[in-house]
């Protein structure tokens, strides 16, 4: 069973990857941080990050968990933002045997997962290879 | 029908999935000749929304795109209409969505529209309505569909996916153009429908031509030039909804259009008829290639039945937008054919069991 509450209370960052920024060191967090990992900072401002990116690392799923079914194989990876802000994240409308690591990719609006046939949708940014 | 104060588009936006399926293999599962569907309907191959696609995916990146060109932010919006007849709930609008997004929430307007394919029309007309009498600075109208079709109908040959989004506003200097007029012509004809809890829609075969899409379409446009003093002389670009490639041809000869007006706004040969999205995705081609002071005539159809007829006149200011977001020919370009298998996965014919 999807959470329906976990998955509303993290709209802004599923569609508008929305992340954290510390006032402290200036570090960009995604997801948002309450707390700065590195400076320990507690004052963080929660902003939307840039939707381009270059691949950096990334995995093929072949064995999904449920709700996942129907989307596999799909292409789990870290894009490095143009901040510099790491995201992790699915690559999708690409051929996965073809997919390199420094793949310039953009954001896009997807269907991530569903609560079988009659539970709620959930939707989030993916990447694809920018063109 | 025509506003007291001036409303005119600053921003169109569309979304077209990569993935196409050929008319040919279509017809080789079916056994069908792929002549007619080739030589006599004009279409060669449609777009297929990808696996993790649907009507909210489509509307957002068009929607995207749309702001874009208008060069405004999302929270500038204040109402934000999604017509479609393929939404994702039946039951929680896919607007709520949409407006999330692009971050047009809380204090927004917004709502799911549904008159079969005129459903895109019908929000762009509520969306001007808005705009005009000052409830709204700017509003979204999208036109998107992910259109079903019976496996083995001959709206298979056809029923595609896409969407196109416009932001609407005073017509003002930013706009780039100017919404002159517009009609409507509504009657009850039962042509095509779909019961509650029906998968796949029908239709009354023969009875969608003549009583139906040409009917609608004709009366509508002939009443929208009555209305402005215009002749079909005066419009440099005609966009007809588009169930196929032929019917809108056939449209523009009853109305004593030639076909070269027609063309460019021409997609179904191409992309198949992306229902609500159909006549939009067809004004956003124009607008992409239109020049400053041309005047556009968009007449949709949705089945039930109903046209709306617009015209409208491209302003200055407009090649500086084109280049803001990609243009339909990038999408219709951009594009991997699957099989019918793939198809059927795709369109979930085929069902995943485990
Ligand atoms: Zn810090």
């Amino acid at each position: 069973m999807a959470s329906v509450p976990r998955y509303w209370r993290n709209i802004p960052s599923y569609y508008r990857l929305v992340g954290s920024k510390c006032r402290g060191c200036g570090r960009t967090w995604f997801p948002p941080r309450r707390c700065c990992p590195i400076c320990y900072s507690r004052d963080l401002e929660l902003i939307e990050l840039p939707t381009e990116g270059v691949l950096e690392e990334f995995t093929i799923i072949r064995t999904p968990p449920s709700g996942f079914d129907y989307y596999t194989p799909y292409v789990v990876g870290i894009v490095k933002l143009r901040d510099g802000t790491r995201v992790l994240t699915q690559v999708v409308d690409c051929d996965v045997t073809e997919l390199k690591p420094g793949t310039e990719v953009v954001a896009t609006f997807r269907r991530v997962r569903e609560d079988g046939d009659f539970g709620i949708v959930m939707y989030a940014l993916k990447f694809r290879p920018k063109r | 029908m025509r506003t007291r104060v001036g409303v005119g588009i600053h921003g169109w936006g569309v979304y077209i999935p990569r993935y196409r399926i050929k008319v040919e293999e279509i017809a080789r599962i079916w056994g069908y000749d792929v002549n007619y569907y080739v030589k006599s309907l004009m279409l060669k191959e449609k777009a297929v929304a990808g696996i993790d696609e649907d009507v909210a995916t489509i509307a957002v990146e068009a929607a995207k795109n749309a702001l874009k060109r208008a060069s405004i932010e999302g929270s500038k919006v204040g109402a934000v209409y999604v017509g479609t007849e393929s939404k994702p709930y039946a039951v929680k609008p896919t607007a709520t969505i949409v407006a999330e997004a692009i971050g047009a929430t809380p204090h927004v307007l917004a709502a799911d529209i549904e008159f079969a394919c005129k459903a895109g029309t019908e929000a762009f007309q509520i969306c001007t309505g808005l705009v005009a009498s000052g409830m709204v600075e700017y509003a979204l109208a999208i036109g998107a569909d992910t259109a079903q079709a019976n496996p083995g109908d001959h709206l298979e040959f056809s029923a595609a996916s896409g969407g196109a989004a416009y932001v609407l506003g005073p017509d003002d200097s930013r706009a780039v153009a100017s919404i002159e007029g517009s009609v409507s012509y509504v009657t009850d004809t039962p042509d095509f429908w779909r019961r509650e809890l029906s998968p796949y829609p029908k239709h009354a075969e023969a009875f969608t031509g003549d009583p139906a899409y040409f009917r609608h379409v004709v009366n509508a446009a002939r009443e929208l030039m009555s209305q402005l003093g215009l002749r079909a002389s005066d419009f440099n670009y005609v966009v007809f909804h588009q169930p196929n490639g032929a019917f809108p041809l056939r449209a523009a000869a009853m109305l004593g259009i030639p076909k070269e007006k027609v063309l460019p706004g021409l997609l179904a040969p191409e992309i198949g008829n992306t229902y609500a999205a159909s006549s939009l995705l067809g004004l956003a081609a124009v607008l992409d290639v239109a020049k400053p002071g041309e005047r556009i005539l968009v007449v949709s159809y949705g089945s039930g039945a109903g046209s709306d007829a617009i015209s409208l006149i491209v302003k200055d200011g407009i090649e500086e937008r084109k280049n803001l977001a990609p243009t339909v020919r990038d999408y219709v370009n951009d594009k991997t054919y699957i099989d019918y298998g793939l198809y059927a996965r795709f369109r979930r014919i085929i069902r995943y069991v485990r």
